[in-house]
């Protein structure tokens, strides 16, 4: 399924990433990334686990901090930012991990309600009512207001932990491996929503996957890290069109599996 | 763009200070130090988290009841039936409820409430956040600009610094209940008579002393439970151990924690 156009700024840089490094111990798992994120626009990149994918974006959002390089989110650089400063940030960056981290012990209008009560304050009761219902629709969830995640299938608790980050309107949008571990059908579903969300709500997005399906489906931009260096970057067609056998091992593995 | 030719220097090797392993030691020493004074930076200032103190107060407190009654009332008994003969071989047995009384409210109270504490309290603080660490919820409250360490940390570890010195209030006087049950079914010996002796036998700065140590083992508990759970390694496997090491490290430091107060307490009887 192609993605539909989407109305990406070219002249507005989101994201700025110029020779990011991030080792762990001695393993050196982002070897100088160099990445523009452009308003509007939906980026997928892509890779083999323990690349370094997750790594990436947890860096953009201030959940870790680089060894060198420079990481520029709406215009601040994340790393010299006060707990203050990036707290702000924070707010205009949503984040839906990979196993939704759905608040276990709070049902699905708490978990929602959480960032809500901490960063609306003078919000009535009420308000915060009808900004839950608005997101629960958006994920077509409506239904699942008041049970525990888990009550939930795997696709249920995606799309709830993409509304918790839908609640506070975010400018961009960091998704991890959004359709890992889903059947094809829910995992479709998944990339309709993030398509819908980049329309309805006008984010900017970084969509961390190993699925082709996926990325073919949602990204306007594809890039491929390999190496701890994205080695190809375009569109979905544009980056497996080449020799390069890794490349061409990583579709074919995809697509005949 | 086509990035498939470029060639970076990527031999860089990482240094390490001393040696690896002592590296390791001497930042888990500091991220104990951070860990715990962080505590004292964020527990003053708001906001406060106190729909989620009153939570755990619950968790910590109420639900503790059942377990700590048993114990401390059981306690009582046998700890009165094993004293009993030898005092009557020196002629003694009257002194009975001073020697509970003492034994109790001096050391065995909060002790024992403390043990028991770490081991339903503690391990279930380790093993919740561990989960919380694993699963990412821990993140997912940093990444929405929460602050995690108060959500999380401050509330239980105020919990259990408050609610263990009201349970160990509790454990003492079950416990001299089921003492003075005891004693009245072999020495015929009153109420009234035997809770006289039991406040004669003790000080206010034995009450002060009960009260002092308990806070103490109480943040101790949280305190100890929440560093593990939080700083639990990736994996199922890092919460299982977390739990575990919640209450080996928190019996461990109350013991030592006794012994050093138990010497101070005597200390300040002397003068």
């Amino acid at each position: 399924m192609k993605k539909p156009n989407s109305k990406i700024d070219l002249t507005q840089k989101v994201i700025t990433i110029k020779g990011l490094t991030k080792a762990f111990d001695d393993y050196e798992v982002l070897k100088g990334v160099d990445l523009d994120l452009y308003k509007g626009e939906n980026l997928v990149v892509l890779g083999r686990s323990g690349t370094g994918k997750s790594v990436l974006i947890k860096i953009i959002s201030g959940l870790l901090r680089p060894d060198s390089g420079l990481v520029n989110v709406l215009g601040q650089d994340v790393d010299k930012l006060t707990p203050k400063q990036l707290d702000a940030l924070r707010l205009k960056i949503g984040f839906s991990f990979q196993n939704s981290a759905l608040y276990d012990s709070m049902t699905v209008k708490e978990n929602l309600e959480f960032p809500l009560i901490r960063h609306s304050k003078e919000m009535s009761a009420r308000d915060r009512d009808r900004i839950i219902d608005i997101v629960l629709e958006a994920v077509g969830l409506s239904q699942t207001v008041n049970q525990m995640p888990s009550e939930l299938s795997g696709g249920q608790r995606k799309r709830i932990g993409i509304a918790r980050t839908l609640i506070l309107r975010p400018e961009i949008m960091l998704y991890d491996e959004p359709t890992a571990g889903l059947d094809p059908i829910t995992s479709q579903d998944i990339n309709n929503l993030i398509n819908e969300v980049q329309r309805r709500f006008n984010t900017s997005s970084i969509i961390i996957t190993h699925d082709l399906t996926c990325a073919k489906a949602v990204g306007d931009r594809v890039v491929m890290l390999l190496d701890g260096q994205f080695q190809r970057q375009g569109t979905f067609e544009e980056v497996f069109d080449t020799e390069d056998e890794r490349v061409k091992a990583f579709y074919n593995y995809n697509f005949t599996e | 763009m086509d990035y498939s030719n470029r060639e970076k220097d990527t031999t860089r090797r990482r240094k390490y200070f001393l040696t690896r392993r002592l590296d390791r030691l001497f930042l888990e020493l500091y991220q104990i130090y951070a860990f715990v004074s962080r505590f004292f930076r964020e527990v003053f200032f708001p906001p406060y988290e106190w729909r989620e103190i009153i939570k755990q107060c619950y968790e910590v407190g109420v639900k503790s009841l059942p377990l700590i009654s048993i114990t401390s009332f059981i306690i009582g008994i046998v700890f009165t039936n094993q004293s009993r003969p030898s005092l009557a071989d020196f002629g003694a047995a009257s002194l009975l409820p001073a020697l509970i009384s003492v034994a109790i409210v001096r050391a065995m109270g909060p002790l024992v409430t403390a043990i028991i504490a770490s081991g339903k309290v503690g391990s279930s603080i380790g093993a919740e956040l561990g989960s919380m660490r694993v699963t990412e919820q821990i993140d997912a409250m940093e990444v929405s600009a929460t602050n995690p360490y108060k959500f999380l940390v401050v509330s239980r570890v105020l919990a259990t610094t408050l609610m263990i010195p009201a349970l160990t209030m509790y454990t003492t006087l079950v416990a001299l209940l089921g003492g003075y049950l005891n004693v009245h079914q072999n020495e015929l010996t009153t109420i009234t008579t035997f809770f006289t002796q039991v406040f004669e036998a003790i000080t206010f700065l034995d009450i002060v002393a009960n009260t002092v140590k308990s806070v103490l083992f109480g943040f101790t508990i949280g305190m100890v439970g929440c560093y593990k759970g939080y700083h639990s390694s990736k994996g199922t496997e890092g919460v299982g151990k977390a739990a575990n090491s919640s209450v080996v490290t928190a019996m461990f430091l109350i013991f030592i924690e006794e012994l050093l107060t138990m010497q101070i307490i005597n200390a300040l009887r002397v003068i």
